[in-house]
């Protein structure tokens, strides 16, 4: 039982930094009805501008945690939001009215382009980092000496993503913004009539994508306390995974989504084998794809000629 | 458009406007560029992560996004805008007509030449030999995505499961290549079907990621089932084929000895340079001659429109699994070639990026043209070649290639779709009218 709760906690945990990558895929998804492959290497790129920035501030005699870590989140979600604008701006906004397997390709090579760009620029060997927060609370003293332990970073790791949660349902429900992405989500041509700037919202939804991803990076750089070149294709997919899972174009789908996938990793993990944790994760997908086309939140797509 | 006084002149953008533009760019690329190329980090021997600036690199990258935006805006201004509609003169077009007929039998002849004019150049033979490779899969993806419309992101599955088939068929039971070759294309056919099944009620881009997720299963399954396939280490010592139980080999009853020649190793590549062009040739036909067959036409149907195709009557069920069948099975000999090549195979060979290129190769070939499908071909792997001395900045060059490529010509270098029959008349339809067929 100890075993199993301590599993849930580190289930969650993960499951939220893949829920903050999948609102980016749900929501570009949902606008431009187009996977963004490079979405997972925007993830890469948030996770080496956090470990960059951290060493910069810390070669500058800079102690205090907390300001490190705010300065560092900062950082990181303005440079990879760039990133994502830049991303859409090269290699989506010229293929917007192409046919349809156009920017799918486009954005693959957009993803080799990251990947390949970050080895070249930082080398491909792995970055560890010291662990930057450490402690953490005892939940409760098992029998057979394992305890169920909360550290705390998990706990930041899970405060930052409902933070950030309840900021973009609050962007996204009451801002202008929010009401010119739900515009054009549903019809960008009356939405532009209606004097909807669709560009400008396109590129803000990048914007906005590649934020919280850059939080996800950053957040996945403090709990394992590593960073590599590759770790943006399998992430990513897994995220692109927990979207579909939670219904593609929810956004508390995607969270939703990416809880269960962060649970059924750890879970076959901790119980079968860990070799075949992401063969889990990905037949997850198949399956559900066969049973549930639209996910657990989706909306059936109506089928017109 | 000409009309509209704001369309003029923008048109002409000023020196000022064009060097604003360049600015902002550089500035961007300053940003984006600071800290990822301006600062350096590796490990250091005691595994504490020390950094060092490059601002000397930065300086120059940030200089070159400088320098390329006002090329490009000035390439721009005078290329005109996208659209335009450009003209060629009646006999250049009659002239490009002519020579578009006659590249595919030139090529042809040459392709059979290529071992007698560069029988001496190993290098060459061997490059040739990858080229057909991915001719042939650009060949047998072309029946899934090309004619069907289904996009798959993971045919790199079934090339795994030929090579793995004829691996693992030849090392463990002693089977020869020509037993084995059929034997791969059936099990790839299979696994295509077994794909195919579940994937059914899914279209666009949800069967892109199922089919990468499944190409991603295989890699997982290959890499962690350890007392079959070898994990990591892969499979060695896999036989070479034989011509009819022939070895080409120095021994006594070689090839070589028999014809009472002096044994060369070139003899070996001249041979699967030949298997590879005959496969190859074979895909090639089979697809042409399916394209005539009903079933060629359901495809086709279902690609332009899944909805009318299910008004028709036609079975969408089997139309779906037959494309998937048939495009796993040349897969899947193209994996058995390649085995039998290399002798050697590990998962590393089996990435998404295989799929990504072989993918890359159909759009770019335009989507159901098989002479431009082995143009991509020819295109892609020569020009990934060219950047062989580049190393680690191959695959950007790639990536770069690949989204640029998709700007200049969406719908490929021969992009033009048009269907096997017509109404009445042959007419030619212009690709930007055809759309895809996500109904």
């Amino acid at each position: 039982m100890d075993y199993f709760a301590q599993q849930l906690i580190n289930g969650l945990v993960l499951g939220s930094i893949y829920g903050l990558i999948a609102i980016g895929y749900t929501m570009v998804y949902g606008i431009v009805g187009m996977i963004n492959f490079a979405h997972g290497d925007i993830f890469m790129i948030g996770g080496f501008i956090a470990l960059i920035t951290f060493l910069i501030l810390v070669s500058f005699g800079l102690t205090a945690i907390p300001l490190i870590l705010l300065i560092v989140l900062l950082v990181s979600m303005a440079i990879t939001a760039l990133y994502g604008w830049t991303v859409e701006r090269i290699a989506y906004r010229p293929l917007r009215h192409s046919f349809r397997l156009a920017p799918m390709l486009s954005a693959i090579g957009m993803s080799f382009v990251l990947t390949n760009y970050s080895q070249v620029a930082q080398g491909a060997r792995v970055k560890p980092v010291p662990p930057i927060i450490t402690g953490g609370y005892t939940l409760h003293e098992g029998a057979e000496g394992f305890n169920v332990q909360l550290s705390n970073i998990q706990i930041i790791v899970v405060l930052t993503t409902v933070v950030l949660l309840a900021l973009f349902t609050w962007l996204v429900s009451s801002t202008r913004l929010g009401r010119d992405m739900r515009a054009c989500e549903q019809d960008q041509t009356m939405a532009s009539l209606l004097g909807v700037d669709v560009d400008r919202t396109i590129s803000m939804t990048f914007v906005i994508g590649a934020a919280l991803a850059a939080v996800a990076g950053m957040m996945y750089l403090l709990y394992y306390g590593l960073v590599d070149f590759f770790m943006g294709f399998v992430a990513g997919i897994k995220a692109f995974t927990a979207a579909v899972l939670g219904g593609i174009g929810s956004l508390p789908g995607a969270m939703l989504g990416g809880l269960l996938i962060g649970l059924i990793e750890t879970l076959w993990s901790a119980y079968f084998s860990v070799e075949y944790k992401d063969v889990a994760a990905f037949s997850i997908l198949i399956v559900v794809l066969i049973f549930l086309p639209t996910g657990l939140l989706g909306r059936p797509e109506v089928e017109k000629v | 458009m000409s009309a509209n006084p704001a369309a003029q002149t923008s048109r002409a953008p000023s020196a000022a406007f064009i060097l604003k533009k360049s600015l902002i760019s550089a500035l961007v690329a300053l940003v984006l560029f600071s800290l990822m190329i301006g600062v350096r980090t590796e490990a250091g021997p005691d595994g504490q992560l020390t950094y060092w600036t490059r601002f000397g690199d930065l300086a120059v990258m940030v200089a070159a996004v400088f320098g390329g935006s006002i090329l490009i805006e000035l390439f721009r201004q005078w290329w005109g805008p996208v659209d335009t509609a450009r003209v060629v003169p009646a006999p250049v077009q009659n002239a490009l007509a002519f020579g578009g007929r006659l590249v595919a039998p030139v090529l042809l002849v040459f392709t059979f030449l290529v071992p007698v004019l560069f029988y001496n150049e190993r290098y060459i033979l061997d490059l040739a030999i990858l080229v057909l490779t991915y001719v042939m899969l650009g060949w047998g993806l072309n029946v899934v995505v090309g004619l069907a419309g289904l996009l798959d992101l993971g045919y790199v599955a079934f090339y795994a499961v030929g090579a793995y088939s004829y691996a693992l068929l030849a090392t463990n039971f002693g089977l020869s290549f020509w037993i084995c070759l059929p034997l791969a294309g059936i099990l790839a056919a299979f696994w295509g079907v077994l794909l195919g099944f579940p994937v059914l009620r899914l279209r666009g881009d949800y069967l892109a990621i199922v089919t990468l997720a499944f190409g991603e299963i295989i890699r997982l399954v290959l890499i962690n089932w350890q007392s079959l396939t070898g994990g990591p280490n892969g499979v060695t010592g896999i036989p070479r084929p034989t011509l009819f139980g022939i070895p080409l080999t120095p021994a006594d009853d070689g090839l070589a000895a028999m014809l009472g020649i002096e044994f060369s190793p070139t003899h070996r590549i001249v041979f699967l340079f030949y298997i590879i062009l005959a496969l190859a040739l074979l895909t090639n036909w089979v697809t042409i001659r399916l394209r005539r067959l009903p079933i060629g036409r359901a495809w086709e149907a279902l690609r332009e429109d899944e909805v009318a195709c299910r008004a028709l009557g036609i079975n969408t069920t089997t139309t779906k699994l037959t494309a998937f069948a048939t495009g796993a099975m040349f897969g899947g000999l193209a994996g058995a070639f390649f085995a039998t090549r290399q002798g050697f195979i590990s998962p590393e060979s089996f990435t998404f990026h295989e799929s990504a290129l072989v993918l890359a190769i159909v759009v770019l070939g335009g989507m159901g043209s098989q002479l431009g499908v082995a143009l991509a071909a020819l295109a892609m792997i020569g020009g990934f070649e060219l950047f062989r001395g580049l190393d680690q900045y191959r695959m950007l060059v790639f990536g770069m290639a690949m989204v640029l490529l998709m700007i200049w010509r969406p719908r490929g270098l021969i992009g033009h779709r048009a269907p096997t029959v017509f109404l009445q008349r042959k007419e030619a339809i212009s690709s930007d009218l055809v759309k895809e067929g996500h109904g």
